[in-house]
């Protein structure tokens, strides 16, 4: 398994990596920490005529507050984010996430961004950003634009991005007073993709709570009862109404059965550490 | 901006075990092809080639990565360690190595290389691990053979050796 040819463009600006996207965009694949574009290489399921490296922009692999979120710029490393001393106080549902992402050999590489454009439907990443309602930062030639998450997702690997987009960043909101935040997953291996994954906010009165690994992009629900027999029924109406698939891995039922427990655990505590 | 011709063999250089070394790379050519066939180190083993089984795990600036994960032209100007820059001499094993000699932690020896690197840099940054937290850093590699019990009290063993040395070293500092 070795990539076809094509060739490396190595971008030292936003500008040079913009005009190549306008100029070749639609036969470029953006290379940022390649933990995913390279197994698409490898194995010819992407065959791109130019790979666009942006690792060596400056001021891309930056993060920074915004007045109520925080901006993850498109070279962040995932183990650079899980080792930002302010994360757990700024954003706790993605302090919980990050750990599950791949292993530690691959958060090394990999990048925040670049799992959000890649869009797996069982990837981490994607999930929280949508459970906290993100956005994320689109930028080319011809200027910016903000996506929100559940916008932006639009399927098995695809999204809004259009061909001269560049992903500059995702804009994580922050940990909002009164709100508590948990997740779970269920994987055969700690790294592994997610089977099954939940993300919950809670507020006094209700939760909202984030699916993926089921159907073709994670899927968000709004006005969830706390607990009890409310909740058990919505669960249920949600594990019902998902598109699950049969793979491998698990059954389209079994997925549904996940929603319902990882639903269910991460709603009661989300509610109970409430802060 | 560079522009690296798919046509072409583009010089790369880095910095390998602590040595200047550089070869001439193609746009697609892997990390690990680079170091095994231009480079002819091959201790970094390639098993899967796309970044599941662990097997090609080398040192890139620091920190665990997947050589198989990485294009050649992505390291020009990186400094990178593998399993070769492990000994401290020819002939001696590293503490880590020796036990995973003493307690067979290995059969056929495909994951080895890669495990090493990881436990490596892991027992540098964690002197004390605890069983579980080595356990949940190996779920980064596959090995078919040991069942992994051996590779984790290979890693503890080590991690007592290696904290035992630094001590009788500040003693007698």
């Amino acid at each position: 398994m070795k990539p076809a040819r094509f060739d490396y463009v190595r971008a030292e600006s936003l500008a040079e990596a913009h005009d190549v996207l306008a100029a070749e965009g639609g036969e470029a694949s953006v290379l940022a920490g390649g933990q995913s574009l390279l197994p698409l290489l490898s194995t010819r399921l992407a065959r791109p005529k130019i790979v666009l490296d942006i690792m060596r922009i400056p001021g891309l692999d930056v993060i920074s507050h915004e007045s109520d979120a925080i901006r993850i710029g498109a070279a962040v490393r995932q183990a650079k984010l899980a080792a930002w001393p302010e994360l757990s106080a700024a954003q706790p549902l993605l302090a919980a996430a990050l750990p599950f992402i791949g292993h530690a050999q691959t958060r090394s590489r990999g990048t925040v961004c670049g799992s959000i454009a890649h869009a797996d439907p069982s990837a981490e990443i994607p999930l929280i950003l949508l459970a906290l309602e993100g956005e994320i930062l689109l930028s080319s030639a011809r200027g910016q634009r903000r996506v929100s998450a559940g916008e932006f997702f639009t399927g098995l690997m695809s999204t809004a991005r259009e061909e001269h987009e560049l992903v500059e960043a995702a804009i994580v909101p922050r940990r909002r007073p009164g709100h508590g935040y948990a997740f779970r997953e269920f994987a055969r291996r700690h790294g592994d993709f997610a089977i099954v994954a939940c993300a919950a906010i809670a507020n006094e009165r209700k939760a909202r709570l984030a699916v993926g690994g089921v159907a073709d992009r994670p899927v968000a629900f709004d006005g969830l009862p706390l607990g009890g027999t409310p909740l058990d029924e919505a669960l249920d109406r949600i594990a019902g109404e998902l598109d699950a698939r049969d793979d491998l891995h698990a059954s389209a039922d079994y997925r549904r059965h996940l929603v319902r427990r990882l639903g269910r655990a991460s709603i009661v505590e989300a509610s109970r550490c409430r802060a | 901006m560079p522009r690296l011709s798919a046509d072409a063999r583009h010089r790369v250089a880095f910095v390998l075990n602590g040595r200047p070394v550089e070869g001439q790379a193609e746009p697609r050519l892997l990390l690990t092809d680079f170091l095994r066939h231009v480079l002819g180190m091959t201790g970094t083993h390639v098993g899967c080639e796309h970044g599941v089984c662990g097997a090609c795990t080398i040192e890139v600036d620091g920190v665990p990565a997947r050589a198989c994960l990485m294009l050649a032209v992505q390291a020009d100007g990186a400094t990178l360690r593998t399993v070769e820059g492990l000994a401290p001499e020819p002939g001696r094993l590293s503490v880590l190595q020796q036990a995973f000699r003493r307690h067979h932690a290995l059969q056929c020896g495909f994951c080895t290389p890669g495990i090493l690197m990881s436990l490596d840099y892991y027992l540098r940054d964690n002197p004390d691990p605890q069983e579980e937290d080595i356990r949940i850093f190996l779920t980064g590699h596959l090995c078919r053979c040991t069942g992994y019990v051996p590779i984790v009290a290979a890693a503890i063993d080590a991690a007592a050796q290696l904290r035992e040395a630094k001590e009788k070293e500040t003693r007698h500092a």
